[in-house]
């Protein structure tokens, strides 16, 4: 089944079609952009990484014109996508819904800046209390009047 | 004849890189200044090799010698001349045999134009580098060897993909390579830092020429894929969070921090195993983003399993020099100290946040990037993370990122001054908010995410400019003492100016065209005019030729504002008649604020054409600023070549402070 699957996509893609033809689009501009932002969640089953709405395959054009019927029948942007995903599963949404095996997907930038805001504050702990003391203490102005008259040090 | 001695010069090159990758180094473990000598005859050797096996590949694509099983996979004798050329890399192949080339080259240039760097630290890292290029040279020979002959050989090619056959794209993989590989160079000098034990300024100033090359070429290149992507695909898009992209990407981010961690190296003598870390990682992204492109596994998870030689081949590499690095480097960096200290407020921390949130920004896209792969080798769930994932998550730690890059370099070495700094910044924001607004007012309307995004571009060019006129004495000294104080500042100043400023226009770009743009996709009659953003564009005349091994029609689209004409645009629409595949040229007019795109559809059979028409405002500022931060880096490495001969570990007194 999914070789004859893709045998029939190879197909649709080899024929120029252009992404997104004249024919389906909402002649109301709002709708129309509606339609697009929805377009842009939904992943190009056939392609890499190319949603529907960039697309030139003809799996995508079927689905963009599946999304159009489902807004002329009133469904909100959300039940489109969950109209959608039903039907082929998380793979064609473009954001990876937040749920159990995407947990960690999501943790991550959270994650990545606490963990640079705790390596942060360990390192400057370390670093910086040399220099909390604002004031010279007389051995190291002694010090630095001696490198100042010998120059050259940087 | 020519091709087998390519074959044989790459042959010659693999035992050039054998020699060289051990002679020279146990030469500076027992200090034989004879052993270390043989480093820079080995590695002339090495890139004699490469270059002509690369030469003698060339010859078989000029001549269209269809024996030759790339040639006849990827080329054909109707291409034009430049594209029998470029194709040479324009595949699996050709493109490894590039990648070796640009080792051996980085090799030579460090043993011709390295002559001051202290000699077994040269000796090593000439060393590490041919341990490299044994890699791949045997990765080349074993798995993916150009020279492969046909025994029985087409009349003619199959051809080379016409969207390829473009000079945009032509010069992009050698751009993007000579980053990608130029990297290595990091990589050794951080492997030979950790075998000498010896790291501090003088080390980090003989590495960073070389980094600057490489981040110079990996910026252009992918700006130049980018720009590739906006003009020939045709639908206006730039960037697509593309896995191939993010591969390219990550080690630009990684790269972006070293060469700011290594100038606190330099100056400061400080966050040095970080830096060494810095440098491991860099190149170890280059070459994950090697193996994550050529080994297939990013067209599914099975290409990989069906196609297993290469795909695992690259991933021992991979595992070696990663892991072997990473080893060495656990096993040693306590014997590197920190050196310096420093005050929370610094350009020392400056320097350190901008690192965090750049190495932060990098692990998102990693992550992003390898999850699906992992998820599905594991639980053999299939899912996407797409373009929505990485906006969500990269554009706000990049947005803290840029908005650090403007404080910085307010922040004076070791210990600023808060209130002076706190001071300036008052009137950044004051300058870059009122700018913000009156943009939002006159021209770009409102929006709170793009308003927020265009301000942080801005805070950034103000804070920029703003320390450039501190820098030079205004508004306190006349013009003409400033003017000359400007022309006397340093070239790595001028790196650091042009850079910044780099940035903040791309990033604005980058912003206006995402939330700003107008497009319009419809069938069109000729003469009929529509309105596109402030604008309208009309379709006059359509006209077929032929081009050199292509069939062509070629719109000419009339532009307008208010009744009053601008320009015409040529969008064409191609047919390769040898590949079977049509291209798309859009018709672009750049204007300072924006691009007006068009591009031709087909026709509808009944006297009316499909058009894409946009008005693509801030794009050509994201091209601007990509050239001025390559250029940027290209004017530091000026300033660097002039003092790179400064000979140990103290550093010369310095009249300005520079970076």
């Amino acid at each position: 089944m999914r070789l004859i699957l893709s045998a029939i996509f190879a197909l649709l893609v080899a024929m120029p079609v252009w992404a997104v033809d004249a024919d389906e689009m909402f002649a109301d501009p709002a709708l129309e952009e509606r339609a697009r932002e929805v377009g842009r969640q939904l992943r190009c089953l056939k392609c890499r990484n190319q949603s529907i709405f960039d697309s030139n395959a003809g799996i995508a054009k079927d689905l963009r014109v599946a999304v159009r019927d489902r807004m002329v029948a009133g469904d909100s942007d959300q039940e489109i996508l969950e109209y959608v995903r039903v039907r082929f599963g998380d793979y064609v949404l473009m954001k990876p819904p937040v749920e159990g095996h995407t947990y960690l997907l999501w943790m991550t930038p959270v994650v990545l800046m606490l963990l640079a805001g705790v390596g942060f504050a360990g390192y400057m702990r370390g670093r910086s209390s040399a220099c909390a003391d604002h004031t010279l203490s007389d051995t190291d102005r002694a010090e630095a009047q001696r490198i100042l008259k010998e120059g050259g040090a940087s | 004849m020519i091709v087998e001695l390519g074959h044989f010069a790459l042959c010659l090159a693999l035992a050039a890189a054998i020699v060289q990758s051990v002679v020279p180094l146990v030469g500076a473990l027992r200090g034989s200044a004879s052993g270390m000598r043989v480093a820079d005859t080995a590695a002339q050797v090495q890139f004699l090799g490469a270059a002509g096996a690369f030469a003698a590949l060339t010859y078989g694509f000029v001549v269209s010698d269809f024996s030759l099983r790339v040639v006849a996979l990827n080329s054909h004798s109707a291409k034009p001349m430049l594209y029998k050329v470029t194709g040479v890399w324009a595949n699996h192949e050709g493109s490894m045999l590039l990648w070796v080339v640009m080792l051996a080259l980085f090799g030579v240039m460090i043993s011709v134009f390295g002559k001051m760097i202290h000699t077994p630290v040269r000796a090593i890292v000439l060393a590490v580098q041919a341990m490299i290029g044994v890699g791949f040279y045997l990765f080349i020979l074993l798995t993916s060897n150009p020279f492969d002959r046909l025994p029985m050989p087409p009349l003619d090619g199959q051809g080379m993909n016409p969207l390829l056959q473009d000079p945009g794209v032509a010069f992009h993989p050698p751009l993007l390579y000579l980053g990608y590989v130029g990297f290595s160079t990091a990589f050794s000098f951080a492997v030979a830092a950790l075998i000498t034990g010896r790291i501090d300024p003088a080390w980090a100033r003989w590495m960073r020429p070389w980094v600057l090359i490489a981040w110079s070429g990996l910026t252009a290149g992918i700006a130049l894929g980018s720009w590739w992507a906006y003009y020939e695909l045709g639908w206006g898009g730039f960037w697509f969070w593309d896995p191939v992209e993010n591969a390219s990407f990550m080690p630009w981010l990684i790269g972006t921090a070293l060469l700011h961690s290594a100038i606190v190296v330099e100056k400061r003598n400080a966050l040095l195993t970080w830096t060494i870390l810095l440098a491991i990682l860099t190149f170890s992204l280059s070459l994950i983003g090697t193996f994550l492109v050529r080994s297939g596994i990013l067209t599914s998870v099975h290409a990989f399993a069906t196609d297993p030689e290469r795909g695992a081949f690259i991933l021992l590499l991979l595992f070696l020099a990663i892991g072997g690095a990473l080893t060495l480097f656990a096993w040693r960096a306590n014997k590197i100290g920190e050196g310096g200290v420093f005050a929370l407020w610094s350009r020392e921390t400056g320097l350190l946040v901008n690192n965090l949130l750049l190495t932060a920004a990098c692990g998102v896209v990693f992550v992003g990037t390898l999850y699906p792969l992992a998820l599905e080798m594991v639980t053999g769930d299939k899912i996407t993370v797409g373009a929505p994932y990485f906006n969500q998550t990269f554009l706000p730690i990049f947005a803290f990122t840029m908005l650090a890059a403007s404080v910085g370099p307010f922040l004076s070495w070791k210990r600023a001054r808060k209130d002076v700094v706190l001071r300036r910044l008052v009137v950044t924001l004051a300058v870059s908010v009122s700018g913000t607004l009156s943009m939002s007012f006159v021209w770009l309307g409102f929006d709170a995410v793009g308003l927020f995004g265009v301000f942080v571009a801005v805070f950034l060019l103000v804070a920029t400019l703003q320390d450039l006129a501190g820098r030079i004495g205004l508004p306190g000294v006349p013009a003409s003492v400033a003017l000359r104080r400007l022309m006397g500042l340093p070239r790595s100043a001028w790196g650091l100016y042009l850079g910044h400023t780099g940035v903040a226009i791309a990033a604005a770009g980058v912003v206006v065209v995402s939330i700003w743009s107008s497009e319009v996709i419809l069938t069109v009659k000729k003469g009929e005019p529509v309105r596109v953003g402030p604008y309208d564009y009309t379709l006059m005349d359509i006209e077929n030729t032929t081009g050199p091994n292509y069939q062509t029609s070629i719109a000419s689209v009339h532009v307008s504002k208010k009744g009053e004409a601008l320009t015409v645009l040529f969008p064409e629409r191609r047919w390769y008649p040898v590949e079977q595949k049509p291209t798309t040229e859009a018709g672009i007019e750049t204007r300072w604020h924006g691009d007006l795109y068009a591009v031709l559809g087909d026709p509808n059979g009944q006297g009316g054409f499909v058009v894409r028409y946009y008005y693509n405002p801030g794009v050509p500022w994201m091209w601007l600023g990509a050239v001025l931060m390559s250029l940027a880096a290209l004017i530091s490495l000026a300033d660097r070549r002039l003092r790179i001969g400064a000979p140990g570990g103290r550093k010369l007194p310095m009249p300005q402070p520079a970076e």
